[in-house]
């Protein structure tokens, strides 16, 4: 049976010791679904996004890719880690991650980098890998900077290039990490413009921010977090400008002021 | 040229560098496990690692030497006796360059563990994000990092390493050293030849300095260095 949506995540639970950060967060996207998750520092949502590709291992809950599921078997320590690791790569391969703080390999140029997972996982050869990353990395305006390293490229640079690098692998979903939140207020606008066309091109996008004019703009779906559980959903225009919780209406506040 | 005691000499210098190369090769596999158990081994093998280190670095290396030799000669005995074998001796070459390998594979394991800490977690998560497995992430990411922040450290062993090699004439491996001993002893001028291999000695460690600075440099490639002066 063919599943309408992309990316399916039912039911994530996660626990640090005893504190429970995600107590039951469901996100499911259809292609094309750019949704924004929101909710103040400490609500789960970093910890949930991580825990899609399995960065983060869940204590419970199911992730379906394209209708299939990652098999998951429970550790000692009581969390879920892949019972297959082979089909787990090729779930990461398919599902790809931009950081808050870029990650970059320093060890390797702006183009190595992006060339990197092509030649070693999808197993491209050189040539190919040199191909696409110079068509992603002119995609994000940072081709003049191929041969930089990453210490010598400015945030904005580097989380382009990270851009650029996880736009290369051609994955099914998108996954951002507050991925402006770590970069100089003036170069926000730059990686977020990219962000923008990357949307509209109709790729499925999973992003956790703190950009409320982004998420108003270019998001399909809000999802509100807080305190580990979905507080409030539902379509940007609506979610954003009439909050139906307490927690999201005073959320909005604080963040809007 | 030294009363026609160079080419004994030099022969020796052989054995020595002989010794030292093997017994490199020797530490950093040690060193690599060592790392790998410290960092994301089972519980218990941490343990015998933390032990490994612990024992190792605290014993003088003569003292190891003479352990290693002598009681892995009882040890092989007893073993090769109990299948209903033959005395064997255990071969000197063997044992020196085992003994150093095991005692600076102490150092390398702390060595690299802290080279390997230093790399940004990020960018471990990152490759693994990308379906990179565990050995392309050690291969493509780890290893090449480390190397950079492993070289100081590794400098450092090396340059002791060597020197210690100097101990095996203990166990009876005539390498430059036991050769200066002999001819010092023959001709009555031990300053002479300790002054030799003394030179000889610094010679190999200056060039291995110069070498390895140049392997920094070339695994710095994309390090900003901090301005120099504050």
């Amino acid at each position: 049976m063919a599943s309408p949506y992309v990316l399916n995540a039912d039911n994530i639970t996660k626990r640090f010791g005893s504190v429970e950060v995600l107590r039951g967060v469901s996100v499911a996207a259809k292609p094309g679904d750019v949704i924004a998750l929101i909710g103040s520092s400490g609500s789960g949502k970093s910890t949930f996004l991580r825990c899609l590709n399995l960065l983060e291992r869940p204590n419970a809950g199911q992730i379906q890719l394209k209708g299939e599921s990652l098999a998951l078997k429970p550790d000692r320590d009581g969390a879920l880690s892949a019972s297959d690791p082979a089909q787990l790569r090729k779930f990461r391969a398919r599902i790809a991650m931009v950081f808050q703080h870029f990650n970059l390999w320093a060890h390797m140029s702006a183009e190595k980098n992006v060339m990197e997972p092509l030649t070693t996982v999808l197993g491209l050869t050189r040539g190919e890998a040199t191909e696409r990353a110079g068509h992603y990395l002119s995609k994000v305006g940072v081709s003049h900077r191929k041969d930089a390293y990453p210490a010598h490229l400015s945030g904005g640079e580097q989380q382009r290039v990270a851009i650029a690098r996880a736009l290369a692998m051609e994955p099914e979903v998108m996954l951002f990490d507050e991925p402006t939140s770590a970069l100089d207020p003036e170069l926000v606008g730059e990686v977020l413009r990219v962000m923008r066309a990357v949307a509209e091109e109709g790729r499925t996008m999973i992003v956790v921010t703190h950009e409320m004019s982004f998420a108003r703009e270019v998001s399909s779906e809000v999802v509100f977090l807080s305190k580990g559980i979905v507080e409030e959903r539902g379509p940007p225009q609506e979610l954003l400008s009439r909050p139906r919780t307490e927690r999201l209406q005073g959320f909005l506040a604080n963040t809007l002021k | 040229m030294l009363h026609g005691y160079l080419p004994a000499i030099l022969d020796g210098l052989q054995t020595s560098l002989k010794v030292a190369a093997t017994s490199l090769a020797i530490a950093c596999v040690f060193g690599l496990l060592g790392a790998t158990a410290k960092l994301s081994g089972p519980p218990w093998m941490r343990r015998l690692v933390d032990a490994y280190t612990t024992v190792i670095r605290g014993v003088p290396e003569l003292a190891l030497m003479l352990i290693v030799f002598y009681g892995g000669q009882t040890l092989v005995n007893w073993a090769v006796q109990k299948m209903g074998g033959d005395y064997v001796e255990v071969p000197a070459f063997a044992a020196g360059v085992l003994t150093i390998g095991f005692v600076f594979g102490a150092y390398m394991t702390e060595t690299f563990r802290g080279a390997i800490l230093a790399i940004p977690v990020g960018q471990l998560e990152a490759a693994s994000a990308v379906g990179m497995n565990r050995v392309q992430v050690l291969q493509r990411i780890t290893l090449p990092q480390m190397i950079r922040h492993a070289i100081p450290g590794f400098t450092n062993n090396w340059l002791v390493m060597i020197k210690a090699t100097a101990l095996v004439s203990i166990i009876g491996l005539d390498d430059m050293m036991q050769r200066a001993g002999l001819a010092a002893a023959a001709t009555r001028e031990p300053l002479t030849f300790y002054l030799t291999v003394a030179g000889i000695y610094l010679a190999i460690t200056t060039v291995s300095i110069v070498l390895l600075g140049w392997v920094e440099r070339r695994y710095s490639v994309g390090v900003r260095r901090a301005p120099t002066g504050l």
